[in-house]
């Protein structure tokens, strides 16, 4: 009996310790990794969050024209415009003039009715001065501010929460009543430019494929020294900055360019009628592929490396023609690598800017394009966001195809 | 990109012995031949004259950066160079800090600054320093027979060959309805219109399969000195220097102009915004104004500098008054970009470009 309890005692002090031991240890690699986590949580996750929840919060009317904003929520955008709404929305546009924010807010009603920017600018200036009875000064000053369709869109871009980003960056635009409708036809441009991104990816991985396979296939089986060397030629471009081979690519392709000179010294083609290879999607599709063909080389290759010969010697020796015991047995291995190059590129592609906007030309350039030239040029980082966020979408939406069909299981990075 | 003139500030520092009083100010501008005339006629006699240091960095226009760095609180600009839609529109939006103009130098000739500027380029928060030139300009070796007017560019039969156009709107829609018979004088008023905006892109549209895009400035020189495009358009200043430095045989069409202005900036929150505001009071002054204007071909702003303005500044034969875009003789059929009927169409004929493009 008392044998049994000192063993039970023993037992869970040891069971106490192991815990201790284990604990001391998760938590040792745990401290090791926070920084880390701290890092990505910092300047990933945060920022991202933070920016993708702009596509849909946009607080600039509201929390700058807080009475208007009051009052137009009880409106119901299609009868006349009361007086009483008119003397709100100078008050409030005088205090505006004064905080220096009118500019925003002019920026922000511009973005769903375009032409009312200098409307609200120039009506702010005399605001202080104006008096009842304020609709008619109003229209006084401004002939447009009797049009009911600034008021409507004024009370769309009240609200504080808003579907007209993610609406906009799918061509859709909001009718005053809510309810959504494409674009105009000329306007028409983001799903076009969507579309025209996964057909250059999905292009410029076939390409990479193709053209990478061998490659890796060669660097696999060739002896250590020559393939070492030959190694370096694929490392060698990857560590090069993307800008220079872009440009060395425009150096290649322009019609004054090597290749171009090429093929007119062999009478290919004659001096009026060079190709055009650059400034298109031919010029976008050949310098991405080139770009990214270290990213489909190096885990092919790791994949090769590892698969026995004796494999395909076996097939050999049992009869298998050299096409069978490549195809049957070769490539079914190689797979793996495949998935792991294949999903690299794409992803890699789908975001691709620095290239395209060199030398994609009109019918090259891709959605990140359009990003970049919302975050830099007009400034409505919310559109940004919503591309980002309608682009993120479809990203996960395609790894959770590939995940089904070829199994996120299958991929093998080395 | 980052171009230090530190060195030589700091050696002149240390000899007029006032190193520790030295401010360091960061100006910004759109770097090449450009950032190096306002080094030559603004960094340099200011360094010497208040023994500060100048920090030159370059950027590729745009508020975004300001707007970021406003927003953020963490301000590292003093001065940017911007275009007048963005001075406007960052004024408006309160990321700028404001000017008074009576605190600025008279001219040399004793004017009052508020009367010596040109009009409409002094603004709330922004003081303009030259005006350049959206021109178009040639190789005059590859075409036989000169192209004189704007309609010229857009006439692919009789001057066949690639042209070079920017990659946006801006100026270009202007340029169609100038080559499709509109005066400079109404060209806003039509394109104010549905049809006006129709009609401009109907323009571009005929010679759509001609155009090589190009977005940086130093661009279309370089398309034209490899053959790419027989024409482009261009800032004039890049053509007029790559003729001057690296006689290159391009010529300059002034019929059609464009016309804009580069204003100085200070962000709001500006870490040096004293020593900032007297950079720019002291560039906006008539010498250094009329010194830029020997280093490229921007015009300067000011009334008193105009009769300043000499050779280029290692060819005293090469007078620069003729190439100002405010030269009588280019003048003849010009337009001033306007700006508020960008600030208010931008965004939505931005997208029909685009869209216009991707068909």
């Amino acid at each position: 009996m008392a044998q049994t309890a000192a063993g039970a005692i023993d037992d869970k002090l040891l069971k106490k310790r192991l815990d201790k031991a284990l604990f001391r240890n998760r938590s040792r690699a745990f401290f090791l990794v926070v920084p880390l986590l701290l890092f990505l949580l910092v300047a990933f996750v945060g920022p991202i969050v933070y920016f993708l929840t702009r596509a849909f919060i946009d607080d600039t009317f509201s929390s700058l024209m807080p009475e208007t904003t009051a009052i137009l929520a009880d409106w119901d955008s299609t009868t006349e415009p009361t007086e009483e709404m008119y003397a709100v929305l100078v008050a409030d546009m005088v205090v505006a003039r004064e905080n220096k924010t009118i500019g925003k807010v002019a920026t922000r009603v511009n973005r769903d009715k375009p032409g009312t920017r200098s409307l609200f600018t120039s009506t702010a200036r005399k605001a202080a001065k104006l008096e009842a009875p304020f609709k008619e000064s109003l229209i006084g000053v401004k002939k447009k501010w009797g049009d009911i369709e600034v008021w409507q869109a004024m009370k769309t871009a009240s609200a504080k929460y808003t579907l007209g980003y993610y609406a906009a960056a799918l061509d859709l635009k909001k009718n005053s009543d809510g309810s959504f409708e494409r674009q105009d036809e000329k306007r028409r441009i983001h799903i076009t430019l969507l579309t025209r991104t996964l057909k250059i990816s999905f292009l410029v991985t076939i390409f990479c494929l193709a053209l990478g396979y061998p490659i890796a296939y060669l660097l696999a089986t060739l002896p250590a020294k020559t393939s070492n060397l030959l190694l370096i030629l694929v490392l060698l471009p990857f560590w090069t900055s993307i800008l220079v081979r872009t440009t060395a690519w425009i150096a290649m392709l322009q019609s004054q360019g090597v290749v171009n000179d090429l093929l007119v010294y062999f009478g290919i083609t004659n001096d009026d009628s060079r190709f055009s290879l650059i400034y298109n999607q031919l010029g976008t599709l050949i310098a991405m592929t080139h770009i990214l063909l270290p990213f489909m080389v190096l885990p092919l290759y790791s994949v090769m490396k590892g698969i026995p010969p004796s494999y395909v010697r076996a097939a050999k020796s049992l009869g298998a023609t050299n096409w069978t015991a490549f195809w049957r047995v070769y490539a079914p291995q190689t797979v793996p690598g495949i998935g792991a190059g294949a999903i690299l590129v794409f992803i890699v592609a789908i975001g691709y800017y620095i290239t395209p906007a060199l030398v994609g030309g009109q019918d090259g350039t891709m959605i990140s394009n359009t990003i970049d030239d919302h975050m830099r040029k007009s400034l409505n980082w919310n559109l940004a966001a919503a591309l980002g966020g309608v682009l993120m979408v479809v990203v996960m939406t395609l790894y959770w195809i590939y995940d089904r069909v070829v199994g996120i299981d299958n991929m093998k990075l080395g | 990109m980052k171009r230090v003139t530190t060195v030589l500030a700091a050696a002149l520092a240390a000899t007029v012995g006032v190193a520790n009083a030295a401010d360091t100010v960061t100006v910004v501008s759109w770097g090449g031949a450009y950032t190096k005339s306002q080094i030559e006629a603004y960094h340099k006699p200011w360094i010497a004259r208040t023994g500060n240091f100048i920090v030159s960095e370059d950027y590729n226009g745009g508020l975004a950066e300001i707007k970021a760095q406003v927003e953020a609180g963490n301000v590292k600009w003093d001065v940017v160079d911007v275009e007048l839609s963005d001075a406007i529109r960052g004024c408006d939006e309160g990321l700028l800090e404001e000017f008074d103009i009576s605190t600025f130098p008279a001219g040399t000739d004793g004017t009052a600054a508020a009367d010596d500027f040109l009009e409409g380029t002094v603004y709330d928060c922004a003081v303009a320093n030259i005006v350049w030139s959206t021109i178009y300009a040639y190789d005059s070796t590859k075409l036989s027979n000169a192209p004189s007017t704007i309609a010229d560019f857009f006439d692919v039969e009789k001057f066949p060959g690639k042209r070079g156009i920017r990659k946006n709107p801006k100026a270009n829609l202007e340029m169609a309805l100038m080559a499709d018979g509109v005066p400079a004088g109404e060209v806003y008023d039509v394109l104010e219109t549905e049809e006006g905006v129709e009609r401009a892109f109907a323009k571009l549209d005929s010679i759509k399969d001609s155009v090589v895009w190009w977005e940086a400035g130093a661009q279309p020189p370089q398309l034209l000195a490899d053959g790419e495009v027989v024409m482009t358009t261009a800032y004039n200043g890049r053509i007029f220097n790559a003729v001057a430095s690296e006689k290159k045989p391009f010529e300059i069409v002034w019929d059609g102009q464009v016309w804009d202005l580069d204003l100085f900036v200070i962000p709001k929150g500006a870490p040096n915004k004293e020593a900032a505001m007297d950079f720019v009071k002291f560039s906006t002054g008539t010498e250094p104004l009329a010194a830029q204007a020997s280093w490229i071909s921007y015009g300067p702003v000011r009334k008193s500098s105009s009769s300043l303005v000499g050779s280029f500044h290692d060819q005293p034969d090469l007078k620069m008054d003729v190439h100002m875009p405010t030269a009588p003789n280019n003048m003849k059929n010009a337009l001033q970009n306007n700006f508020e009927f960008w600030a208010d169409n931008q965004d939505q004929l931005n997208e029909q470009f685009n869209a216009w493009l991707a068909q």
